[in-house]
């Protein structure tokens, strides 16, 4: 792979880290409302997928999609905007932490029903093949939504049609707070699409090169063969499902255990250890990074709140 | 002029959209094959061919995902829920995302779907069959709802639903299908939004939609007989709600009731007279009042659910009220005679089981 790609990948995941760890100071401080739904840990899997796409391609994912909509190419200005709920966000102050939507990055929201992501992208499948073009529609969702109907009439469908739709399952091991084991009869859970005779594979979510690996082989079947995959990445949240989390369902040796696996400083050592970057360019990114959210933030701070008109218009076109 | 079917009108509307514009498809549960539960999409898949009318799984909640999916990226679906019934289970689809899409994005997303579904009583189809959701669907900022009475209706309205870059909720009614009515030969649309005066009269003004237009026609029919001449209004679209044009009747005739086929509670009668006391109610002179089903689960029974569904003599009998001309306690007099009716059969099975006991008795006697 090429070294300023894999630079970048290094770049986009600190992106995600530190824009979601301000994001949850300042939610802290009241300057954001509402929930707020942090990436932390699982940044690999969201850069491995997107950096493999095309620009066109499109990308649906669900309410914790900070990561991705940074990713598909919004800027955090936008992005942290919204979350300010200023006019402009990315959605202009009406969507929020969970519904960040650009459709001219295809980046297409940002949903908050578990599971509901599935069928739209699967009707953007269906249009991709109906307008015959070479796309492919990525879509993002949890653990929680294995178990929810949209994911199987979902998968069924697209298999049953043959639709260009990668199903990316983000497996963090918890549905809010309850483990996969308590809520799913076959805990793998790239079993549970494995009947509708689509290809399936589970892979290490923490490990980007993995990730990176598998989703370009994936993406490129999808839009060679017009046919659905399903790819389950076993992640991590280090965070609480929301802000507001008690804890209660997991303990603090778990979380240290998975840190020891951190995506972000796992790839610094391997960018170190291959003589793709120094200790200086990996500081020099996290500098650069840092004025990116602190432009941001400010950004935010500074722009309009939405007008009271405002609240009437878009709801019909 | 032809004369033709209101399953026709809307299946000549589905063509001729369909011819006009590429980008429109049609999904739904045996609607190609099978040719439609209803026949509204009969031959559509021998003209438009697999890639445009597709039959689909038993999956509601994907089909009018589907749709909103590739509404989402520019093309027109039209999805068919066999039943409005089976709506229910799409209704994360349809209220947490087709009427949201728009908003919460901030505008950059249309969502130009028509979701078209039979519904209705008077089939003996039971309580998960008969079911009527127009006020479900009213009640979310978002969506259209319109529901076509006539074939003429049917037709334009479904070619603006279609041609409009908002999901719009369509509401035919089972009992229709085959009713006729003239559609024009050439090129026409129904605008959502306007309602329409079926039959203009001075008296009273019957506000109704769908297949209680025909029956509050038949009452106005009847009514005349007796020297009272009824406006009869059909809505048509339902959200939006042309209230102007029920204002300006209720100014000429001061009285009005609504008839509709949905439970009383937040129902389509709820809107309509919260509207007109809000903006007409210095030309009142007489409360409004309602015509509904009666606010119970359908049953199969066909003497009680033609008895639970507004008709004829329900509707006369309230504008004679409203009039101030005699009028009768409908329900109130079957009541008391079924509970005669009742008493009878009651004290008849009494004295069945009674003989039983008896005979039981003497049995173990012997």
């Amino acid at each position: 792979m090429d070294k300023n790609e894999l630079i970048e990948m290094y770049h986009q995941m600190v992106l995600i880290r530190k824009f979601e760890e301000r994001a949850g100071e300042l939610y802290k401080m009241g300057k954001i409302g509402g929930f707020l739904h942090l990436y932390i840990g699982q940044e690999a899997v969201a850069v491995g997928f997107i950096s493999s796409l095309k620009p066109d391609d499109y990308v649906i994912s669900a309410y914790r999609e900070h990561g991705q909509a940074l990713t598909k190419g919004i800027e955090p200005r936008r992005v942290m905007a919204e979350l300010y709920g200023k006019r402009t966000g990315v959605s202009h102050g009406k969507g929020g932490s969970m519904h960040m939507f650009d459709v001219e990055k295809h980046f297409m929201g940002g949903d908050g029903i578990v599971g509901s992501g599935m069928p739209l992208a699967t009707g953007m499948g269906f249009a991709i093949n109906y307008r015959e073009t070479d796309q492919v529609c990525l879509c993002f969702f949890g653990d929680g939504a294995v178990n929810e109907g949209a994911f199987h009439e979902s998968l069924n469908l697209a298999s049953l049609w043959n639709l260009p739709v990668l199903y990316v399952c983000e497996n963090n091991l918890y549905g809010m707070g309850t483990a996969v084991d308590r809520a799913s009869s076959i805990p793998e859970l790239f079993r549970r699409a494995q009947c509708y005779d689509l290809e399936v594979e589970s892979i290490d979510g923490m490990d980007l090169l993995a990730v990176k690996e598998a989703a370009e082989r994936g993406i490129r079947l999808v839009r060679r063969d017009k046919r659905p995959r399903f790819i389950e990445a076993v992640t991590y949240r280090y965070r609480g499902h929301s802000i507001a989390d008690p804890g209660t369902y997991r303990t603090k040796e778990e979380i240290q255990e998975w840190e020891k696996r951190d995506p972000i400083s796992k790839f610094a050592n391997y960018l170190l250890k291959e003589n793709l970057a120094t200790q200086g360019d990996v500081d020099s990114i996290d500098a650069e990074i840092t004025e990116i959210i602190d432009d941001a933030v400010s950004y935010a701070e500074e722009s309009h709140e939405p007008t009271f008109d405002e609240l009437f218009e878009n709801v019909y076109a | 002029m032809a004369v033709m079917m209101y399953r026709q009108a809307l299946n000549l509307a589905l063509r001729e959209e369909m011819r006009r514009d590429p980008d429109i498809f049609i999904i739904g549960e045996d609607i190609a094959q099978y040719q439609g539960a209803y026949r509204v999409t009969e031959g559509l898949l021998q003209e438009f061919g697999e890639k445009r009318v597709l039959d689909t799984p038993i999956s509601e909640e994907a089909i009018v995902g589907v749709g909103n999916g590739a509404a989402m990226l520019g093309l027109r679906p039209v999805v068919e829920m066999m039943t409005v019934n089976f709506s229910l289970l799409a209704m994360d689809q349809i209220v947490n995302h087709s009427s949201k899409l728009r908003y919460m994005s901030g505008g950059q997303i249309k969502i130009p779907l028509t979701i078209r579904a039979p519904q209705g009583a008077g089939m003996q189809l039971g309580a998960q069959h008969s079911q009527n959701f127009e006020s479900w669907f009213m009640h979310i900022p978002g969506l259209k709802v319109v529901a076509p009475a006539t074939p003429y209706d049917a037709k334009g309205l479904l070619k603006s639903a279609i041609r409009d870059d908002n999901p719009v909720i369509f509401l035919e009614h089972e009992m229709l299908y085959t009713t006729k009515g003239e559609v024009p030969d050439e090129e026409y649309t129904v605008p959502i939004g306007k309602a329409d005066i079926k039959r203009e009269g001075r008296d009273v003004t019957i506000i109704t939609y769908l297949r209680m237009t025909a029956v509050s026609l038949a009452a106005a029919h009847a009514l005349a007989t007796e020297g009272i001449e009824a406006e009869v209004i059909d809505l048509r679209s339902l959200r939006p709600m042309d209230t102007e044009m029920l204002v300006e009747s209720l100014k000429k005739t001061h009285r009005a009731i609504v008839v509709e086929e949905d439970w009383p509670m937040c129902g389509v009668g709820a809107e309509v007279i919260a509207r007109l006391q809000e903006a007409a109610f210095d030309y009142f002179d007489a409360p409004i009042t309602r015509v509904t089903l009666e606010d119970v689960p359908m049953p199969y029974s066909k003497n009680l659910e033609r008895s639970a569904i507004p008709n004829e003599e329900k509707i006369a009998n309230a504008v004679r009220c409203v009039v101030g001309r005699e009028c009768r306690d409908i329900r109130g007099k079957m009541l008391e005679e079924a509970r005669q009716t009742r008493e009878e059969l009651e004290e008849e099975e009494e004295e069945e089981q009674e003989v039983t006991n008896v005979r039981h008795h003497n049995a173990q006697d012997e």
